[in-house]
């Protein structure tokens, strides 16, 4: 029975890291850029939602607002800051993603503070009792709500005109322009998705978690692997992949005595670079063939 | 220079309009005062050794580039447009390199083509026409683009252009890099097209003969100018094309 629980609590956990992961792969699949600053954008829209609730908003509420303002924060971050990279190297547009983590950090700490914050929970605080194993509410929300999150991304980006615009758009910007596609607007309106769904994220781990500026720094490295993990074209892939994380670094840390607590971060970050070592392209990545 | 015909032999109004445009990239200026027409219905092939600037005069028309000048498509000043703006208008560019959205498959490439327009069953009938015309992107249709060949990849991106309805369709050297056996076909395909759907066409190419083969109006660039322009058939037999060609 403690095999199950601990299957279940690093589903849990591995469905923190895949609500980050697939705002990753949104972004990437809608702009083409690896966002470093995903995490930190999310963040900052948990303190926004803190502070409306805070004001006397109920919690469903503040986070509804809050995901629309954050497709405005997103859209606005890419017209201000992002638009000046683009054109650039992807090493140039990483280095500008690190340096908008630091400025979305450092703005986070200047207007709320360092200090823990309590984030009222999403859903209600009961658990769950089946055959000896215990799930929480929240944990089976989190779980639920990314399932759906996956769905609503596979029909967006495969089955709509929007999706293949964003593409498209992704692939090729010049290309694209030239079949009519408004590039700059498409290029927002992705990192308006992205940054809605990052702040879906941040809501739902921050109960957890408690909020700070930091906050998701750590689940930052885990959502990076899922991520790859996954392919990072596909939505499905970083989920997936963010469960085999959580629950492998559960189990190793339970019955792997030599790992325990101390090591268990090591675990599926060793398991990643086994994986792309045998599939470069990742578990569920289309490999890319380019011919010329 | 040399003008070798005062009146156009083509005798529909010029759907396109270029006059004493300059254009470049940055700080060199490639184009020093060019100035073509495109009849409507009719093929104009754009000639000249390599540098001479065929493809900055295809950029400038479509915005890619920075242009000062006269363009005029359908009567209006186009000059200030983005490219997104221009291909809205109607003015397909099949840039070299083909511009192959590589991690989408075959059918979406040709799909974005048709992204800007609403009647689906206009849009359902006209991909079944490409895959008429590039038997072989029928067969690929769920491949990513990327992993087809140079030839099929030169289709899709003839495809994805014709997905768009243009009115002027600009072509930039659609015959490199491909095997002759490929190119004839594809040249073939671009002759029907003319031919049915009287689709009109910039057309830049390396192999003079097969453009002058099927435009009715060819202009000559050299060094970012016109040298020489007049009807297809008359430039074909002269020695300066040629020369004006390699650039000697």
């Amino acid at each position: 029975m403690r095999a199950v629980q601990q299957v279940i609590d690093g589903l849990a956990t591995g469905s923190i890291y895949g609500a980050l992961a697939l705002a990753l792969v949104l972004a990437h699949r809608a702009t083409g850029v690896v966002n470093f600053a995903q995490g930190q954008m999310a963040v900052f829209s948990t303190f926004f939602a803190w502070s409306l609730v805070k004001a006397g908003l109920g919690v469903i509420p503040a986070v509804a607002v809050t995901v629309a303002a954050s497709l405005i924060l997103g859209a606005t971050v890419e017209r201000v800051v992002m638009r000046r990279f683009e054109r650039e190297s992807p090493m140039i547009t990483i280095v500008a993603t690190v340096g908008l983590l630091l400025l979305l950090n450092g703005m986070s700490s200047l207007i709320w503070g360092y200090d823990l914050k309590a984030f009222p929970p999403v859903f209600s605080g009961g658990t769950l009792r089946a055959g000896g194993a215990a799930v929480s509410i929240t944990a089976l929300g989190t779980f639920l709500v990314l399932v759906a999150a996956v769905l609503v991304l596979y029909a967006l980006m495969m089955r709509s005109r929007l999706g293949l615009a964003l593409r498209a758009v992704a692939d090729n910007p010049d290309s694209s322009a030239l079949s009519g596609l408004p590039v700059g607007y498409l290029l927002m309106v992705g990192w308006g998705l992205a940054a809605g769904l990052g702040a879906i994220a941040g809501c739902l781990v921050a109960p957890k978690l408690y909020l700070d500026p930091n906050m998701l720094a750590g689940v930052l490295v885990y959502a990076l692997a899922a991520a790859v993990l996954g392919g990072f074209d596909s939505p499905l892939g970083a989920v997936v992949a963010a469960w085999i994380i959580g629950v492998s670094e559960n189990l190793a840390a339970t019955y792997i005595d030599l790992i325990g607590n101390d090591l268990r971060i090591s675990v599926p970050l060793l398991l990643t670079v086994l994986v792309l070592l045998l599939r470069p392209q990742g578990l569920f990545g289309r490999r890319e063939v380019v011919r010329v | 220079m040399s003008e070798l015909v005062n009146e156009r032999s083509a005798t529909a109004a010029p759907i396109l309009e270029v006059a004493g445009v300059v254009a470049g990239y940055q700080r060199s200026q490639v184009l020093h005062g060019v100035d073509l027409d495109v009849a409507g219905g009719g093929v104009t092939a754009l000639l000249g050794a390599n540098g001479a600037g065929k493809t900055t005069t295809l950029r400038a028309i479509s915005g890619m580039v920075w242009r000062r000048g006269t363009i005029r498509f359908d009567g209006r000043d186009i000059s200030r447009l983005r490219p997104d703006q221009v291909a809205r208008l109607g003015i397909a560019h099949v840039p070299q390199g083909r511009g192959t959205l590589a991690r989408l498959s075959t059918a979406e490439n040709l799909m974005v083509g048709a992204l800007r327009r609403r009647d689906h069953p206009g849009v359902r009938a006209d991909l079944q026409s490409c895959y008429d015309l590039f038997p072989a992107l029928a067969y690929r249709r769920d491949a990513v683009a990327g992993s087809l060949s140079g030839g099929e990849q030169q289709m899709l991106a003839i495809g994805r252009a014709l997905m768009s309805r243009p009115r002027l369709l600009l072509l930039d050297e659609p015959s490199l890099g491909l095997a002759p056996r490929v190119s004839l076909e594809m040249f073939r395909v671009l002759r029907d097209l003319r031919a049915e759907r009287g689709l009109t066409m910039l057309l830049v190419e390396q192999s003079v003969g097969v453009a002058l083969d099927i435009a009715d109006n060819a202009v000559v660039l050299e060094t970012g100018r016109v040298t020489l322009r007049g009807p297809a058939a008359e430039l074909a037999g002269m020695d300066e094309v040629r020369r004006a060609y390699l650039g000697s």
